[in-house]
């Protein structure tokens, strides 16, 4: 973990002055369970990508490629939401 | 040097109060009424009717959203205010917090009054004592004059960039807001030039330069920022003195962090704050008449609380009676609480004397204070803190 900063050198009030630095906090820990992509049955129809509220469906020339394992909480709705059930939800513990 | 100055008008407390409201000329200001606090919104509302400022006055539903009005208004960078008492107080509660936490210098005045249940709209000090570590500065005051000149203390101490707290500024339900006296009022151009422009460094309406408030914070950081307000309450008292010096050059009145009335000789005080000292200096009055060494020390900033000075103030004295006008059920009042801890590490210490009285506006007169006065030499031979006593309440 990075070096955190002590009261006297952070900006007052919990306030955050430099935009767009969610990226830096890395959520993906809180997950338990992971979504994992079934090749052979995405269409790339991309509806998990519009569905995921953290951004986590990485999208590359039009095509699902995949998941943000850095910021996806597991929150299971791109595998809710996809037509052809080409996301599954494991359990975190098998990748430990 | 005293500037000219509007002659004495006879004011209530409330009106008092708002035409330092009027003075300030905040951007926003939330109004929800609530007796005894209801005329200062009243009275100001007119202003913004009459044109007298340039305020967005909003109507709010409550006063939990006459709280987050005023933190979304002062985060977005505007100089906002509201006013409360009581039970409006108690709801605004979770956002007292936010407000402070969030370092928005927002000014409250907040007009005491017992809290229900049974319902009662009278004076005492539970409303705000029980916000007293909501991390905002405390102002009393014992009059409409006091009021006054506080609010417009308050505002330029709370928006000091080593302070950047929110403050109330507490005066008596009634018997301070609906009395009418004469109150002598700065010219408004003085008060602006006193309090200046408020100018924000990260408002969140800089759409050039975005930021975030209030985001989330857990064990990594939240201690850090509490330690940051810790830092800014303590930066109040030089902050405070400035300040204090500054506005009473230009009314001529002082600005003490707490009053001292004949307290240098006197071998027995009694602390209390806002109206009752006025009550109390009377009998103190009266009783040097008659070569009794007494004194009052009135409490004006309770948060942060001058523990080392109050200490010094009354280290002399045999007995110092303290004046609670709010409970705390299980344990002493606030005001003892905090006199006993500035105390207890001195070498020679006056004994104190915890005293309860004016619950939901129960009267106290002269004779009632005069009577914890004549009480007091027993308390010294007997050398030991005796238990609380209840001021003019029936035992049976
Ligand atoms: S919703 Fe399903 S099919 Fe569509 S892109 Fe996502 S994973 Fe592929
Ligand atoms: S599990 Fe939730 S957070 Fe993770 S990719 Fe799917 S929708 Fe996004």
């Amino acid at each position: 973990m990075k070096k955190l900063k002590g009261w006297k050198n952070i900006p007052i009030g919990g306030l955050i002055l430099e935009a767009g630095n969610a990226k830096d906090y890395i959520t993906g820990s809180w997950r338990t369970f992971r979504p994992v992509k079934l090749r052979e049955k995405c269409t790339n129809c991309l509806i998990c990508f519009i569905y995921c509220p953290d951004c986590s469906i990485k999208v590359k020339k039009d095509k699902m490629e995949g998941f943000d394992y850095n910021h996806c909480k597991g929150c299971g709705i791109c595998a809710n939401v996809c037509p052809f059930g080409a996301i599954e939800m494991r359990n975190e513990n098998e990748y430990q | 040097m005293v500037k000219k100055q509007n002659k004495l008008l006879p004011l209530t407390g409330n009106e008092a109060v708002a035409n330092a409201m009027r003075q300030i000329n905040p951007d926003v200001v939330a109004v929800f009424p609530i007796t005894p606090q209801t005329a200062i919104a009243q009275a100001f509302a007119q202003f913004v009717a009459d044109g007298d400022v340039d305020t967005e006055l909003v109507r709010v539903e409550s006063e939990h959203s006459a709280m987050s009005c005023v933190v979304g208004a002062a985060a977005a960078g505007a100089r906002s205010m509201t006013a409360t008492s009581s039970a409006g107080l108690a709801l605004m509660w979770e956002i007292l917090y936010v407000a402070s936490s969030t370092r928005l210098p927002i000014v409250m005045p907040v007009v005491n009054r017992a809290l229900s249940a049974p319902i009662n709209i009278h004076c005492d000090h539970s409303d705000s004592m029980g916000a007293r570590d909501a991390g905002w500065l405390q102002l009393y005051s014992e009059d409409g004059q006091e009021a006054y000149d506080n609010v417009i203390l308050a505002l330029k101490i709370a928006e000091d960039k080593d302070v950047l707290l929110p403050a109330m500024v507490c005066l008596d339900g009634f018997i301070t807001s609906h009395s009418v006296e004469a109150v002598q009022l700065l010219d408004d151009r003085t008060v602006r030039r006193f309090i200046g422009a408020y100018k924000p460094a990260h408002p969140l309406l800089n759409v050039q330069k975005p930021v975030t408030v209030g985001p989330l914070d857990f064990f990594d950081y939240y201690f850090e920022h509490k330690r940051q307000q810790i830092e800014g309450m303590e930066n109040v008292f030089k902050v405070y003195k400035k300040a204090a010096n500054e506005l009473s050059k230009l009314t001529n009145r002082k600005y003490p962090l707490f009053e001292e009335y004949k307290t240098k000789d006197a071998e027995y005080i009694i602390i209390a704050l806002n109206s009752t000292c006025g009550t109390a200096k009377a009998v103190v009055d009266e009783m040097r008449k008659q070569k009794k060494k007494v004194g009052l020390l009135k409490i004006r900033l309770f948060r942060p609380f001058p523990k080392k000075e109050i200490a010094k103030a009354i280290e002399k004295a045999n007995v110092v009676a303290v004046l609670d006008r709010s409970a705390s059920f299980g344990s002493d009042g606030p005001v003892f609480l905090e006199v006993a801890n500035a105390i207890h590490d001195m070498k020679k210490k006056p004994i104190l004397a915890p005293y309860l009285y004016g619950l939901g506006g129960r009267e106290i007169g002269m004779a009632h204070i005069r009577q914890v006065f004549e009480e007091l030499p027993k308390v010294a031979r007997e050398k030991k803190t005796p238990a609380v006593k209840y001021i003019n309440l029936r035992e049976k």
